[in-house]
């Protein structure tokens, strides 16, 4: 039995999602992943804005901050150029990260600041009551989308490929081993690291959509996820509405913290001359 | 002795810059505002200089957030921006106020609201200062009114942000950011530095909002073996949500009374030929310049005037110019805003106030003081 104990705070439970939310499975996926970087809960720091992910740091034992609604990300910055030697993880959802949040989210991949940023993909707003957020599915319902959504939705990976992040990678809740290894990967990598984890919010996005129960949900990120490596070689129309899982970015570029070090210690030189 | 050492030539903004790091500020995060700019510029040359940190961030509301993120590193930490830049922080200002995480807020006024006037003064972000973010807050604001008093007042910021927990305002306006004077610089033995109280307690035992006498929590930086939560949600002494109305009350009666229990040694203000006057000016920032000369102007042609120069508006003198009030009946106030800290006179006073406002982005001069003055009736 994996010892979550150890990180739990167990006086801050009963926690708040509902029955079948995927938080917990991505919050154990999380846990497994820093047990294996051996780091120590003094030197982790848990970041996180506001809606149901945001609400993981309450509940486990680090340096935990719960921040406003989107700006989690530019806490954590402010948080690790103050102290480099903390591993700072950010948790956040669909919405707080790419819409409040997606200007600190691009910049930050920009950057290419050294932090995780672990983001529960519902394809709602949960805490809010269900309302449609960027990444809810055209066509899909939310309450503030009773007729369906006729937005395109926003590709979290992809976007976060694009704005200059390091590491990029994307599970399910359904493939929860696959999940903590890539945490446990974007912990270990030096610069912005993305993983997205697909997860069910049965309460507000099944109900609408009439896609089960969380069971169901599961099912359907089984039957439709491919791993990267076959989505490369198939057809677009094979692609089409399907999960796209894996390792989806891995690149070496300089990274934030090192680049300010290097530049004072240069001016500091020239200083002293 | 005044030598090449201790005197320089410089603007407000330079100031500014130059007293947070002796005040020991590390961390600055801003976006390019005119007309604060060259306060982050400044800070751009010279942290990498000092071994701190300076970073240009995507917005104002990342920049309040990374100054937060990193003063609960143990950080001292500053933005500086102007009126629309201060309206994107009022959230992460409110969440400074509630968390108690120390920061320094530089606001460098232009004409609002909007965009407004970019290039040219205003003081009307005074109530913005006090009451910008949602809910009952604790809040400081400072407004200096020469640049050096800038340099003061920006290391008394940080000194009272360290000290009370709060984040602190420091109001500059146009005028004041770009003037450039001859400034004595204080010995560096004789400036007074605060820093926040750090808590000695074991980890275990630590309670990051644990109720002490003098209502300041004590600090532990995050890192530094005390694993705490904060959340911008109502909390309790341990700093998890809490909705038991006893503890809600008992937070935001707290916040509130850490400054209001306090405000005898925050207040600030500086008289002048108050004696004999029959006639006071409330003055402030730069707009206090010009009210010094109408007043020495007003003295020569023997009018009975004196001035009350408000150095931190908030907390605001309220019972200090009640007192002034028990023998003095009339009350001047100009300002670049159309009445903020006049109807704070007014209620100080229980008089009616003479108002001198512009809001066309020109200074307010001496002779338009005056003018007033005379227009007063005896």
């Amino acid at each position: 039995m994996f010892p979550y104990e150890k990180y739990l705070r167990r006086d801050r439970f009963p926690h708040i999602w509902c029955t079948g939310c995927g938080c917990g499975i991505v919050l154990k996926a999380l846990l497994r992943a820093i047990e294996r970087s051996k780091i120590s809960k003094d030197d982790i720091a848990l970041v996180s804005g506001i809606g149901c992910s945001s609400r993981t740091p309450g509940y486990v034992d680090f340096n935990t901050l719960h921040t406003t609604h989107g700006r989690a990300i530019a806490f954590a910055t402010g948080l690790k150029l103050a102290k480099k030697e903390l591993k700072v993880i950010v948790v956040t959802g669909d919405g707080d990260a790419t819409a409040i949040g997606g200007n600190h989210f691009i910049h930050a991949a920009r950057r290419n600041l050294d932090m995780t940023v672990l983001i529960y993909n519902n394809y709602i707003y949960g805490m809010t009551g269900g309302q449609a957020s960027p990444t809810t599915p055209t066509g899909k319902k939310g309450s503030t989308a009773p007729y369906g959504t006729i937005e395109p939705a926003f590709d979290i990976s992809g976007l976060a490929i694009a704005a200059g992040a390091s590491f990029v990678a994307r599970s399910t809740c359904y493939h929860a081993v696959q999940l903590d290894k890539y945490i446990h990967k974007g912990i270990l990598k030096k610069g912005f690291s993305v993983i997205e984890a697909i997860s069910p919010c049965p309460t507000y996005y099944a109900r609408p959509n009439r896609l089960g129960n969380v069971v169901d949900m599961l099912q359907w990120y089984k039957e439709n996820s491919i791993p990267v490596e076959v989505a490369r070689k198939v057809s677009e129309e094979e692609k089409k509405d399907k999960i796209i899982i894996g390792i989806l970015h891995d690149a070496e570029k300089p990274e934030f913290c090192e680049e300010y070090q290097r530049l004072s210690a240069r001016v500091r030189k020239i200083d002293n001359k | 002795m005044v030598n090449r050492e201790n005197a320089k030539l410089m603007t407000g903004n330079e100031a500014c810059a130059e007293a947070a790091l002796v005040a020991g500020m590390s961390f600055f995060a801003g976006y390019p505002i005119t007309p604060s700019s060259e306060i982050a510029e400044c800070l751009a040359r010279r942290l990498p200089q000092e071994g701190g940190t300076f970073v240009q961030m995507e917005d104002e509301l990342a920049s309040m957030a990374a100054i937060i993120g990193a003063s609960l590193a143990g950080v001292k930490s500053m933005t500086a921006t102007s009126g629309p830049g201060f309206s994107l922080m009022q959230e992460n200002i409110g969440y400074a106020s509630m968390t108690e995480v120390p920061c320094v807020i530089v606001n460098v006024q232009r004409g609002g609201p909007s965009t407004g006037l970019p290039t040219l003064p205003s003081q009307a972000d005074v109530m913005q200062a006090r009451w910008g973010t949602h809910g009952d807050h604790p809040i400081i604001a400072v407004a200096p009114s020469t640049v050096r008093e800038t340099y003061d007042w920006t290391i008394k910021a940080f000194n009272f942000s360290e000290r009370f927990r709060v984040p602190v305002v420091v109001l500059l306006d146009e005028i004041i950011g770009h003037i450039n004077e001859k400034i004595v610089f204080p010995k560096r033995e004789e400036i007074e530095i605060v820093d926040r109280a750090r808590t000695k307690q074991n980890p275990e035992d630590y309670k990051p909002y644990e109720l002490t006498d003098s209502d300041i929590p004590l600090f532990a930086d995050f890192g530094s073996g005390y694993r705490y939560h904060v959340t911008g949600l109502s909390h309790d002494e341990t700093g998890f949500p809490t909705n038991d109305p006893k503890k809600v009350d008992l937070l935001h009666r707290r916040l509130n009374r850490k400054i209001d229990r306090y405000k005898s040694e925050i207040i600030s203000y500086k008289t002048a030929f108050l004696e004999d006057a029959d006639l006071c000016i409330v003055a402030f920032g730069s707009s206090a310049r010009s009210a010094y000369r109408a007043v020495s102007r007003a003295r020569t042609s023997g009018l009975k005037v004196g001035i009350f120069h408000i150095f931190v508006l908030w907390p605001f003198p309220y019972e200090e110019l009640n007192k002034i009030a028990r023998r003095i009946k009339k009350f001047i106030v100009p300002e670049m805003n159309l009445g903020q800290v006049a109807h704070e006179v007014a209620c100080a006073t229980k008089y009616e106030v003479t108002q001198v406002n512009r809001v066309d982005g020109g200074l307010i001069t001496p002779d338009e003081i005056l003018e007033a003055i005379k227009n007063v009736p005896v």
